[in-house]
Order: structure tokens, then sequence, then C-alpha cells
């Protein structure tokens, strides 16, 4: 069975999720590279939690027009809605006053999120509103995703990966140097714009797969382990798309086995594994061959004299 | 009268008292620039958790405490671990460790047979304080009957004895706390022990989170840490009156957002009432909101 | 004499305070012009105002007779010290094939001639055996000598430098002269915010001599006068030079 999913063997519908999870995760990987570049790891964090009032809403509403509420497209509209308000609250308390963006994360995050729960046992309370299925936004669960859900994903994916690729340039310059991408006729704020308005675009493909408490993870991990293979941006970006792809690939394949387990910290895990592995062994910038590096130097120091 | 001591005076105390507690350690990881350090450990304590039920099977309270404490602890290592020996920023070395514990905290969750007792994601993160009742009270002569005030629910002593220690703790170390957040090199020159003081000011904050996270749910853990500081914090410009603030904005905010979640969908003619904790996030979040609106402290940042 | 750059009434206020007031200044065109005054004079304010990187108050900048838009692809600015992320992954050689970015645009491919060119930018400034190095693993000097190099490889017609020798050792310092002279003699415009009165004559053709407002300009020969410099300096010049053989 195992082999059968990870072949892509396993039923026609499985193979599209299995695709589509890791389409996510190489746009998730490519995109976070130049998120972390850019030192905006943490916002991201604060987007994911603000897209739960998003995704309760839209679900009122669509059942309100008479839906069934469970459409993923309209949830995803919702959610980004609603993150793209947490983005713009996040600006606007460090613009109108003293506070650090650290803490403006730190309150959007839990305030957003704290409605989205209100909104949650709203949800609860409606009628069928208790087979909505909307915990799995949590922790994602793509055991069981409709094929409509799994073509949105794989769709939005590939979209945001051309996207990283056709902007790669404009983006990684903005990343190490604004003031002289300013001089070439870059603007650093449409170019950040742009770069929040794609990590927005992988929070909400990654809803369903990975989970909001959980994808900020796909968006960073995969960009730090990455750096520790190459000292070229434009490796990093690709490098970490790899390292993300095959971990959700393997994380979804992982999941139409264990369809009772969530999606999302299987695919951490994964990813995070291949972390631990770049941290200690990356030859470059590795911690052990720094090591032992060292070592080697101060045994040549002695041996010289 | 009745109704309201067995059904919502402990949840409004236990509420007030962690929210209070939690905006208290929060007043120094704002100003210490270490304000997300409360959403990690808020993350990361579920791990802790978990492996304390693992391990010893029962949900109770001391291996909890301690096994979240200790992951708490261990976090914060690693993060330092990974900041130094990858020379990964700040921020993403948090992200990096605190999805990856939570993560880790979820799937052994998952794994663990706790059909028995009460624990599940949802629990950890929403909390159930609207469950913590006090069915024993029978009238206003309760609160004196020593057989009644046995029965009110664990938590209730629980979170009022960690707001004691944290009370005293920052009572205590007030003065040095004060000197090594504003000048760490100052603070250093005189013989503050200054990485000692950070890291016993983590582990406050992770027992805080602890004790209140078992009752509560993390939300409202990660949201007092935050927004009554933060709020406080363009009240004024001087520390004590900004604990004041933050502890007064905090109450409010568990009174009011209690409350609300309770009455305010009734108001509104529905049935039933919705999350507590996710409301009194809210109220939290609108009180800081107003602050950067109308704050006199407000002073945006100056620039370049 | 061609005017490359051309700066009327320009006022640039921060918060208020203005940094520079009503400057009218000429840059000639095929030249080596030092922006002279003392610290807060507001000499790299000039210098960002003219590159659009603040917001000015008032007045006009022409630069070819042309609004900064039309020619940006002309201009390339180095700044006192790039405030980079120096552990940012990023090779010597791509920090200088980033002054490619104009002629590649969004897609176009890197060819040999790309490289090509950006190795002979490193090789001018006397780095061509670092190439292949991290950013961060660089000096400070050897860092400003790459960002020198990115500029070169911009092929600009208008180089606009802020304080290119500050910070930097003598060899660094001497590197970077020659290849500013050589722009000059390729017939390039050089404009250098510069600090060490007693190099003005040495390095220089030509000066601008400000502080808040611009007090005088021209050729050093007639420009950089002890009475001009008392005027720029006030009395925190003990010591008037005599022209052509500055002492600071």
């Amino acid at each position: 069975m195992f082999w059968q999913a990870l072949l892509l063997q396993a039923g026609y519908n499985a193979t599209l999720v299995t695709v589509g999870a890791a389409l996510l995760g190489v746009a998730a990987g490519a995109v976070g590279s130049v998120m972390v570049l850019r030192k905006r790891a943490l916002v991201a964090d604060a987007m994911a939690h603000a897209t739960l009032p998003g995704v309760a809403m839209a679900f009122m509403v669509m059942v309100w027009l008479g839906g069934d509420g469970r459409s993923l497209a309209g949830l995803m509209a919702g959610a980004a809605l609603s993150a793209g308000c947490g983005l713009l609250t996040v600006d606007w308390i460090t613009r109108k006053s003293r506070l650090a963006e650290d803490a403006a994360i730190g309150a959007v995050l839990s305030v957003f999120f704290g409605a989205g729960i209100v909104g949650l046992t709203v949800i609860q309370t409606m009628q069928g509103g208790r087979q909505a299925g909307l915990e799995g936004f949590l922790l994602g669960a793509t055991a069981g995703m409709l094929w409509a859900d799994a073509l949105v994903i794989a769709g939005g994916g590939a979209v945001a990966v051309a996207l990283v690729w056709l902007l790669r340039r404009p983006l990684l310059l903005v990343a190490f140097d604004p003031g002289f991408a300013e001089t070439v006729g870059i603007s650093p704020r449409r170019a950040d714009l742009i770069l929040m308005a794609l990590v927005m675009a992988v929070t909400v493909i990654g809803l369903k797969v990975v989970g909001l408490i959980l994808v900020v993870a796909l968006l960073i991990i995969p960009a730090v382990a990455a750096r520790f293979w190459t000292d070229r941006a434009g490796a990093m970006v690709w490098i970490a798309g790899a390292i993300g792809g095959a971990a959700s690939y393997l994380g979804a394949v992982i999941s139409t086995l264990a369809p009772a387990l969530p999606t999302g910290p299987i695919i951490v895990l994964l990813a995070a594994g291949v972390f631990l592995v770049s941290l200690l062994f990356a030859p470059a910038r590795g911690a052990v061959p720094a090591a032992l590096r060292h070592r080697r130097v101060r045994a040549l120091r002695q041996a010289a004299p | 009268m009745t109704a309201f001591l067995q059904l919502s005076l402990t949840p409004l105390l236990i509420g007030a008292l962690v929210a209070a507690t939690c905006a208290l350690v929060g007043n120094f990881l704002l100003l210490r620039r270490q304000a997300l350090l409360g959403d990690a450990i808020s993350h990361v304590v579920l791990p802790g958790i978990v492996l304390a039920f693992v391990i010893t099977g029962a949900v109770a309270a001391a291996p909890m405490l301690l096994g979240a404490a200790a992951v708490a602890v261990a976090a914060v290592v690693a993060i330092e671990a990974v900041k130094r020996l990858g020379r990964v920023e700040p921020g993403a070395a948090m992200g990096v460790v605190f999805t990856t514990f939570f993560a880790a905290g979820v799937l052994l969750l998952e794994q663990t047979d706790t059909s028995a007792v009460h624990l599940d994601v949802e629990h950890a993160l929403m909390g159930n304080l609207e469950s913590l009742v006090w069915f024993a009270a029978t009238g206003p002569g309760s609160l004196i009957d020593p057989a009644a005030l046995a029965r009110l629910p664990s938590e209730l002593p629980r979170v009022a004895a960690v707001a004691v220690v944290v009370v005293a703790l920052c009572w205590l170390f007030w003065r040095p706390l004060a000197l090594a957040t504003f000048d760490e090199g100052f603070a250093r020159s005189i013989g503050i022990p200054v990485t000692a003081l950070g890291f016993g000011l983590v582990t406050v904050a992770a027992i805080a989170a602890v004790a209140a996270f078992d009752a509560v749910g993390s939300i409202i853990v990660i949201a007092m840490f935050i927004c009554p500081p933060a709020a406080a914090r363009l009240m004024t410009d001087r520390l004590g009156r900004q604990v004041a603030w933050s502890v007064v904005f905090a109450v409010v905010s568990a009174v009011l957002g209690y409350m609300l979640a309770g009455y305010g969908p009734l108001w509104l003619g529905a049935q039933d009432a919705v999350s507590a904790a996710g409301m009194i996030a809210v109220v939290s979040g609108v009180i800081l909101a107003l602050a950067v609106r109308f704050g006199p402290c407000r002073g945006a940042p100056r620039r370049g | 004499m061609t005017v490359a750059l051309s700066v009327r009434g320009l006022t640039v206020a921060y918060a208020q305070n203005p940094a520079i007031t009503a400057v009218d200044a000429d840059f000639a065109a095929g030249a080596m012009t030092a922006i002279i005054g003392p610290n807060g004079a507001g000499k790299s304010t000039l210098l960002r105002a003219v590159l659009g990187l603040v917001p000015r108050r008032a007045g006009e900048v022409a630069i070819f007779g042309a609004p900064l838009a039309r020619v940006r692809g002309r201009i390339a600015y180095v700044p006192q010290r790039a405030s980079v992320d120096w552990d940012f992954p990023t090779r010597v050689t791509d920090v200088v094939q980033m002054g490619l970015y104009r002629q590649l645009g969004l897609l176009g491919r890197v060819h040999r001639r790309h490289r090509a060119l950006a190795e002979d930018c490193l090789a001018r400034v006397g780095m061509a055996d670092y190439a292949t190095r991290q950013i961060g693993q660089l000096s400070g000097g050897q860092q400003q000598r790459v960002f020198l190099a990115r500029a070169l490889a911009q092929e600009a017609d208008l180089y606009l430098l802020d304080e290119p020798f500050a910070g930097v050792d003598a060899a660094t310092e001497t590197a970077i002269i020659g290849v500013l002279k050589g722009l000059r003699d390729a017939g390039r415009t050089v404009v250098a915010v510069h600090h060490d009165l007693a190099t003005v004559a040495g390095y220089f053709d030509r000066v601008l001599l400000m502080n808040g407002r611009a007090i005088a300009q021209g050729p050093v020969a007639t420009a950089f006068t002890p009475d001009a410099l008392q005027a720029t300096y006030g009395g925190r010049l003990a010591l008037a030079p005599t022209a052509g053989q500055g002492v600071a």
C-alpha cells in the first residue's frame, strides 16, 4: 500500500492529492526562501492564524446564501480576505504606535485566531454546522479530499511556483539590498507587496493540506534547511522548493495510509528531519563538518612548530 | 444568584487570574522584544503535557507542569542552538523550533489513547473555561462552607497559586528585571546575572502558560502575554504604571469576554454561547486597537 | 561646460528639520567633482535626493537634461556602507551581476559575456581572486570594492559615490581612485562625497562646498579657497588651507 501510494498508484484521487501537496510544498519552499531572506518569517505566522475568522465567515455566508458552505474555493477566498486584514493590521499597529513588529504580530495572531474560534463555535450551533469539518483547516487533512479541492490546490501551487520563478530576480535583489534595488528602478514596497501576496497564496492553498497552525513551518523550515547547502540565493530557492515538495509528497502519501492522523504535523516533522540533517551534516555550514575542520586546523597548528 | 455562583463565578475568577498572571509576565517579554516567545512557549507546552501524560498515564497537575516547563526550556535551548549553530536569524529559528515541537506534540497526542481523559488538540487550543463550574454551590452561604469550597474546580486553586508565585517573583526581582530590560550592558556591569534572569523569566512564563493552558487553552495565553501589555505600553511611559494598566486590561478582557461569550448571543437572539476563550482574546484585541488609536503615549516610532 | 547633473532649488527635510535648503548646483560632464562640507551638511542627502531615495520638498533635478525616471539606466550609486545582510547567500560575483539587472530584466539569460563583464569589473577593482567567496567573508574595504564593481557593471554615465574612501585601507583607496580616474578618462561623470580636504586637489577636478546650502562650486583651482572653506566650516576649521595644498 505504501509503495503504491508512493508511486502514485493508489487511485486517481489520491494521486492528484499527492501531486497537489507536492506542488504546494515546492511553492512554499521557494516563496519561504525569499520570505526568510527578507526577514518576514513570523509575519507569515500572523497571516496564517488570521485566516481562521475568514474561513468561518465564508462558511456562514455560503450557508446563508443557500450553499453547503464547504466549497474549498469559497473558504479560501474568505481566508485570503481575513489574512489580508491581518497583514494590514500588523502594518497599522507598527505605523501608528511605538509597538515593535513582533508585538503587533503576536497581537494579530492571537486576536484573529480567537475571533476565528468564536466563529467556529457559532458554526457548531448552526444546522448542519457540526459536520462542517472546518477543524481540518487547523492541522490539515488530505485523506479523502475531493477531486475539485485537490485540483484547486494543485493549480494554485503551480501558479505560485511559476510566479516565484518569474519574479525571483527583483524579489531577491530587494531582499539583499533594497536601497540598490530602488536605484535600478525596482520599488521595494511593491516587491514586498508581491512577496506578501505570494506568502498569502501559499498559506491559503496550504490550509487544507498543512493546516493554518503549521503552514508557517512549511514556509520557514525548508528555506532555513536549504541555506546550509548553498551560498547562492537562486540555488537556495530551488533547494528549499525540493525539500518542501519532498516533505509534502511523502507526508501526503503517509496520510493516505493513516487517514486518522492530521497531515500537517507529518509534513512538518519530515521537513524538520531534513533541517536537522542539514544543520548537522551539510558540508559548508553544517555543525559537524565545521567542528571537524576546526579540529584539523588545530591539529595542523600543533604539528607545525 | 445561585446560578451565577454555580456557573459563572469560577470561570470568571479563573479567567481573570490567568489573564492577569500572563499579562504581568508579558510586560517584561514585550519590553525585552521577546513578545513572540510567549507564542512559542504556548505552542511547545503541548508536547510537554502529552509527554507527561504518556509517562504517568494520568492527567495530573504536577507532572504536566514539570513536563511542560521542561519542554519549554528545551525549546528555548533549541532556539539558541539553531541560531548559533546554523547562523539562522532569530525569528526564523523560533519558527522552526516551535512548529516542530508543536507538530511532534500533536502526533504524539493522536497516537496516544486519551479517550478516557479530556485531552485533545482542540481542548489545548481553546480550553474549556465554560466547563469549570461549581455545582456544589447552593447559595451565598457556600462561599464560607468548607464542604462546598472543597468541591471547587481544582483549576481554581492551581491558577491562584501560580498567580501568587508570579506576583511574588515579579515583586522580588522588580528592580534587577527593570534594569536588565532597559540596559543589559549596564546591568551586566554592575553584576546582575542578566542571562540567568532572562532564563528565569522564560521559565516563569512557561509555568504561567502551563497553568493557564490547562484551564483556558493556549489562545488566551498568547493573547494575554501580548495584548494587555502592548495596550498598556501606549497608556504610559512609566514601567510601574504600565504593569498596573496591563493587569487592569487583562482582567477587563477576561470578565467582559466571558460575559459577552455567555450572554452576547442571547441578546442577539441566538441560543448557545460562543467560545469564551476566543471572545476574551477578541476583547483584548479591541482594547489594544483603542490604545493604538487613542492611547496618550502611543507615539509613532521614529524611523531612519 | 556640458552639465551632466543639474540641481535647482532642491530642498529636503527630515521630520520638519530641513537637511538641505534651496541647493543650486551643476556637475560638469566628464569631470570628477567632490562634494565637501562638515558633518550634517547634507552631502549624502543631496545624493539620495538626486536618486529619489528621499522625498524632496521642493526643487528640480535634471540628469543629462531629463528627469530621473527616464535616465535610471545611466546612473550608478555606491552608498557609504551598503546596509545589507552580510550573511545573505550570495557570492561576490553574484553581487556584481546584480549591476546587470536593468540589462537582464526578469527573464534574460545570464550569458557568458555577462559573466565576463562581471569578472572584468572585479578585476578592475583588484578583486578577481575573490569572485566565488560569500560576500560576508570579505573585509570592509574589500566589500566596498565589490560594491564599486557592481556600479561599474551598470556601465553608467553618471557615478554617484557616498564617501568611497571612508574606512578603507590605503591600498583600497589607491585602487578606487584609479578606477574613478579611469571612468573620467573614458568620458563618464563622477560625483563623490569626500571628507579628506588634503586629497581634494590630488583626486578631483571640481568641488561643491556645501553646508545645508550650496556655498561655492567650480574648478578646484578657483573654488577650493580658504575663504570658501571658512564660509563652509565656520570657525571649526582652525587651519585654513591654501588652494591646492589643503590641510584638514
